[in-house]
């Protein structure tokens, strides 16, 4: 065994953690891991401790780096660039700076009212919440190297596309008035220390763990319960390759939810399992952290409803494309 | 001295305000404190990440929530 696939094993997969739970579930708990609970507890255990760790450091690490990228700031890095350009920055930015759904309003206020095109805006918009620094990581420890990198490929794809076809659209009549009325205001944002920078990181992960470990937890459960529980030819009958339908039902199940990543991996990890298609549980992660009810509550404040409906509609359609190829091509990742 | 919370009511903003009115209490100033949650207001500012902090016109924090110590040097002392 190489050093690179040992280091994948042990730091990414976290080989060792695996080791000791089923120590732990074996002769502490005294159950098999071939029993259904053994194996549902096992998984619960493993994945909650892995989730949480992956999730601290990768935080600290992201945050790090996003201090450096503020909204203030990446709204005059995208305002440099035009047409296309300003779309695959936006997009590329979107992955980069902090993002809670609570700050894309103001986002989205700032990026149009400093003359961003919309379209540039809404890459931005699309990729911020679906694919971020900690999503690679987090899907190359449970998937490979090579589905982590896909995600994040074709997440930009979307993105980029999406805010295209937004601009050829030329919806900003559709931009609620009073956003255009906004004054668009540079600030001058202080440099910061290493020091504020590794406070900062700090402060993220004491949030953010803070914020999601409800939705880690449910995440996890769910993920237990579809790994032990439910029979595989149930999984196989809704979302396995063999149903045409398979793509649009994950999609279709996983837009109104309100989740983020994390929370989405251990379901996404138990599917698999399962023998659901790479493309079908991408769709679902996508439809999962990218549409939510919540967040279009808010998009609401600030798009009239044609627009609410196209950005719904391409999102939508770019993510269940995504499915389908990607199952189509599932024999090049797994 | 006029000072300025931008916030959504979001839990970040609790905490500056908490920690600016212990920040004036320990220097025994006044201050008019307002919050603002008026996006389009907020942005006006220039700001878009919030808890945003504007003392006398000027932002002088954002996207954090500053420890006592330092409200009291944006405050001037």
């Amino acid at each position: 065994m190489n050093i690179f696939s040992w280091l994948n094993d042990q730091l990414l997969k976290m080989k060792w953690l695996w080791n000791l739970v089923e120590l732990l579930v074996e002769k502490v708990f005294k159950l098999s891991m071939e029993t259904r609970v053994g194996g549902s507890i096992h998984f619960f255990i493993y994945d909650t401790i892995k989730i949480f760790i992956l999730l601290s450091v990768m935080i600290f690490i992201i945050s790090f780096i996003q201090s450096y990228f503020p909204p203030e700031r990446t709204k005059k890095i995208i305002g440099r660039f035009k047409g296309l350009k300003g779309n695959i920055f936006g997009a590329l930015l979107g992955t980069v700076t902090p993002f809670c759904s609570c700050s894309s309003i103001p986002i989205f206020i700032g990026f149009v009212s400093a003359g961003l095109p919309l379209g540039a805006t809404f890459s931005f918009l699309i990729s911020s919440p679906m694919i971020d620094l900690a999503s690679l990581m987090l899907l190359m420890s449970f998937f490979g190297t090579k589905v982590g990198t896909v995600y994040v490929a074709v997440g930009l794809v979307v993105a980029v596309i999406g805010g295209v076809l937004i601009n050829r659209l030329r919806m900003e009549k559709y931009v609620e008035s009073y956003v255009w009325g906004v004054e668009n205001v540079d600030i001058e944002i202080e440099e910061l220390t290493r020091k504020d920078r590794i406070e900062f990181a700090k402060s993220q992960v004491k949030e953010i763990v803070g914020r999601v470990w409800p939705y880690i937890l449910i995440g996890v459960g769910i993920g237990a319960g579809i790994h032990n529980w439910v029979p595989q030819s149930i999984i196989e009958k809704v979302l396995g390759e063999g149903n045409p339908f398979s793509v649009l039902i994950a999609t279709f199940i996983g837009i109104p939810i309100y989740a983020d990543i994390f929370g989405t991996i251990p379901i996404a990890e138990a599917l698999i399992a399962k023998g659901v298609g790479i493309g079908t549980v991408i769709s679902f992660m996508m439809g999962v952290t990218t549409l939510s009810i919540p967040s279009l509550v808010m998009l609401s404040k600030v798009v009239k409803p044609k627009l609410l409906a196209t950005f719904v509609a391409i999102v939508t359609l770019g993510i269940i494309i995504v499915g389908y190829g990607l199952n189509g091509l599932s024999f090049l990742l797994i | 001295m006029e000072i300025k919370i931008l916030g959504t009511g979001c839990s970040k903003c609790e905490k500056l305000e908490k920690n600016l009115e212990t920040a004036l209490k320990e220097l025994n100033a006044k201050a008019d404190i307002e919050k603002v949650d008026n996006l389009a207001v907020i942005v006006s500012y220039g700001v878009m990440s919030t808890p945003g902090l504007v003392i006398d016109g000027e932002v002088k924090s954002i996207g954090k929530v500053p420890k006592v110590k330092e409200l009291k040097k944006m405050l001037g002392y």
